[in-house]
């Protein structure tokens, strides 16, 4: 089937208010293209349980694609209109499965050489959307918090290489209660801009006590939906026929309830948590590999206004030598290497915030934890430099923003 | 506020950044690789290159002995030959660049899987296989042109390899080559199960790869495992578990293996794919950065044992190259190091280097060559010919 065949009732499975937004545009998705059309839908199907930013930035691309003339959409797709399709995949039930679709697309594409014909097309399309429909600026200038090196005594080695070309180093912060001062800060701001999943608090560990007002996931608190994530992978995985194709199909079809979430009354939220553990990779073992992803998704997803980020130790990654001597099976912590692993995910967190929206007014503020060291990166601090200022973490902050 | 500015400069963005098209990201991508070289390795480099050195060994083709290792699982730049991630390939930067001829821009432009990429640098065609099928290479593969152009028995040509997907990669379906002509694989985490006759506590370890961490391909045959331990490795099960007790990693193991065969066989042609540096796609920067460290080190160990060994001293020429690279951090497709799944120049553009008598020292080669070309100069150089590779023989070592 091609996108011109479309009818209102291959859409009767959509969740509701999904199934009303493609019904209202159906003329507009009917002039796609095939190897672009599934991409939008896997967006269109979820639409339900999207957050607010992701929901305005698709109603505004339908929108646009709507208004553009006959011509206008020739010249937009003509890239994605050359990329060859294969009959098998125009049989798939692309309009039900577009997320299973696009995975097959994508090994159509490797195969035959199309990757990067259908990349350039891709960003080429990026770029002219972001033409037409300019992203709107935040209300307030972004602020992104990172906190690495829980449990770590003694570091000698430098920390925030990556990040101190763009901020200033201060090596002389207070430590004391500095978590709780920047759950206060990040506090006051969510109650002067309340908007909905607009702050956020990730802790690759334990959470600490927070306002209610922030949207908050955590490592420990998702550790029962973790572990049965892990138990139905393993039983599947014995099955007869099961591959890593198969496996991947699985894990996309799963829903809160599978894994025992679903019961706080946030289906946008449970949704994200349940794609967290099931698309990211590495999130379900090793507790920094999650924070830095959480914090990745909630950039792109959800865009808020505030996030901060805590890392904790993850656990350690045994040699072969102690695996094989079967010691005692008790969970431990590497708490070196998840501070190296955390002061790249600062640096992944700062990048993904500055890739949204208003990017030349945010800060960023990354701290190690118990330490007096930190980098403050924003329009107010000069690049580059070095303080040696005593200061608490609460100044600091307001020297930023 | 009192603030001291910080010595800046812009050694630690590539020139890849500003570049428009990837063809010449690739080629800035390439230029600043050898500009570290350079900078780095400036003395043996300089050195070399004024004296216009080249060690031709005139060893006969047929005395002639390869050994090529491949990393399942590239690294970038910044962790490995840029100024910041020198400090991880120590072994690299000052033992075997000075005595190697560096290409710096191998541009694949095949299918970023690892299973798949190897089998084309293994047949010289980009093959388009099943990543995660373990189905054999579509063309004939470099054992299979080598020992039937040679006439040469079937313990001299061996794979080590990483996982239970890679069991098919000795040997093609190709009609004209194919069965019983391709090179014996061994795979040391399926001898380590067969040895220990599996267990919970290893599956951690013995997981088949880093893409898809939850799933390993069955295969069969434990008793083969052991008999090819036994007879042809000459290692009792016990040795070996002994031996495996002081290893960190299965690359360690793969190392081990591979010794012992130099020492049993001394295959002409010895093909080894490591596979440590994969498990970046955990996502912990840290375990990333040890698989690095130890892959640089297992390298240096290997070239010194192809030196220290009788059968290859003085007639070895050593390859080394990863299959592919990783993506970029500045790709918003992407999540930095942790994947190869972008398909950006950075994750496709990588760099190969060669060893061994008659190879130019401390020379470094910036023109874009491919993957593929690696079995052509193959046969070149051992004399055999790959008539349906794709590739070109690199006449730069020849």
């Amino acid at each position: 089937m091609l996108p011109h065949d479309l009818k209102p009732e291959q859409f009767n499975g959509y969740p509701p208010e999904a199934r009303k937004l493609v019904t209202d545009y159906l003329g507009t998705l009917q002039r796609l293209p095939l190897s672009f059309l599934p991409s939008l839908l896997r967006e269109v199907v979820e639409y339900d349980f999207e957050f607010p930013a992701e929901r305005k930035a698709l109603e505004k691309e339908l929108a646009n694609l709507r208004a553009l003339s006959t011509e206008q959409v020739k010249n937009w797709f003509q890239e994605f209109a050359q990329i060859r399709i294969s009959p098998k995949l125009e049989r798939l039930d692309w309009v039900n499965a577009p997320g299973q679709f696009v995975e097959q697309l994508a090994a159509h594409l490797w195969t035959t050489h199309q990757v990067d014909a259908f990349r350039k097309a891709a960003l080429d399309y990026a770029d002219r959307l972001r033409g037409a429909v300019p992203p709107e600026p935040p209300p307030v200038p972004r602020l992104g918090i990172t906190v690495i090196g829980k449990g770590v005594a003694i570091y000698d080695e430098p920390l925030f290489r990556k990040l101190r070309p763009h901020g200033a180093c201060f090596s002389r912060v207070k430590p004391e209660d500095g978590l709780k001062l920047l759950l206060d800060a990040v506090a006051a701001r969510a109650k002067a801009h309340p908007v909905p999943y607009g702050h956020w608090y990730i802790d690759g560990g334990q959470e600490a006590e927070h306002d209610p007002a922030l949207t908050c996931i955590s490592y420990q608190a998702l550790e029962p939906a973790r572990a049965a994530l892990l138990r139905k992978m393993r039983a599947e995985i014995g099955r007869p026929g099961m591959g890593p194709e198969a496996l991947r199909t699985l894990l996309a079809q799963m829903r809160p309830a599978d894994l025992g979430l679903g019961n706080a009354g946030d289906t946008v939220l449970d949704r994200f948590q349940v794609k967290l553990l099931t698309e990211g990779s590495g999130t379900q073992i090793f507790s920094t590999t999650f924070a830095q992803w959480t914090a990745r998704e909630a950039l792109r997803r959800a865009q808020p206004l505030t996030l901060l980020v805590r890392f904790a130790p993850r656990q350690r990654q045994k040699p072969m030598n102690e695996l094989l001597s079967a010691s005692e099976d008790h969970a431990e912590l590497d708490s070196i290497g998840s501070l190296i692993d955390a002061d790249m995910g600062a640096y992944y967190n700062w990048l993904n915030q500055q890739r949204l929206p208003g990017a030349e007014q945010s800060s960023f503020l990354v701290w190690f934890e118990s330490h007096s060291e930190a980098l403050a990166i924003g329009p107010s601090m000069p690049r580059g430099t070095e303080s040696t200022t005593v200061v608490d973490l609460r100044e600091l902050l307001s020297w930023m923003v | 506020m009192t603030f001291i500015l910080l010595p800046t400069t812009s050694r630690d963005r590539l020139a890849a950044d500003i570049a428009s098209t990837p063809q010449e990201r690739a080629r800035q991508l390439a230029f600043s690789r050898r500009e570290f070289l350079r900078t780095a390795a400036g003395v043996a480099l300089g050195r070399t290159l004024l004296g216009g050195h080249i060690a031709r060994a005139g060893t006969a083709p047929k005395k002639r002995k390869v050994v090529v290792i491949t990393f399942g699982g590239g690294a970038r730049d910044q962790e490995t030959f840029a100024p910041e991630g020198q400090e991880n390939i120590p072994h690299l930067m000052r033992e075997l660049i000075p005595q190697s001829s560096f290409f710096t821009q191998v541009v694949n432009r095949g299918i970023l899987g690892h299973y798949v990429a190897t089998a084309s640098l293994a047949t010289g065609v980009y093959e388009t296989i099943n990543n995660f099928s373990s189905l054999p290479p579509e063309h004939p593969t470099v054992f299979e042109y080598f020992r039937k152009d040679l006439k040469r028995p079937a313990s001299d040509a061996w794979v080590v390899a990483p996982s239970n997907g890679f069991n098919r990669i000795g040997e093609s379906n190709h009609r004209a080559y194919g069965s019983g002509l391709g090179a014996r694989v061994i795979l040391p985490k399926h001898l380590l199960t067969a040895a220990t006759s599996g267990g919970s506590d290893y599956e951690h370890l013995l997981r088949d790869n880093y893409e898809t961490p939850f799933y390993a391909p069955e295969l069969g045959g434990s008793e083969f495992a052991l008999q090819q331990l036994e007879t042809m490795l000459k290692l009792s099960v016990d040795d070996f578990k002994a031996h495996a007790l002081t290893l960190s990693s299965p690359d360690e193991l793969s190392v081990y293996i591979a010794r012992r065969l130099m020492r049993q066989f001394a295959p002409s042609l010895l093909w080894i794919t490591l596979h440590d540096i994969d498990i970046a796609h955990a996502g912990a920067y840290s375990l990333y950065i040890e698989g690095i460290r130890r892959t640089d080190r297992l390298c240096a160990d290997l070239w010194k044992a192809v030196q220290s060994e009788p059968e290859y001293a003085g007639k070895t020429t050593l390859f080394i190259l990863p299959d592919f690279g990783r993506d970029s951090d500045d790709d918003s497709g992407g999540n930095g190091f942790q994947h190869h799944r972008t398909g950006d120049a950075l994750s496709r553009t990588t760099w190969m280097m060669a060893l061994g008598p008659g190879i130019r020292e401390g020379v470094v080669f910036d023109r874009p060559m491919e993957p593929t070309d690696l079995v052509p100069t193959l046969g070149s150089m051992l004399g055999f010919s790959p008539s349906l590779a794709q590739g070109k023989p690199i006449p730069e070592l020849l």
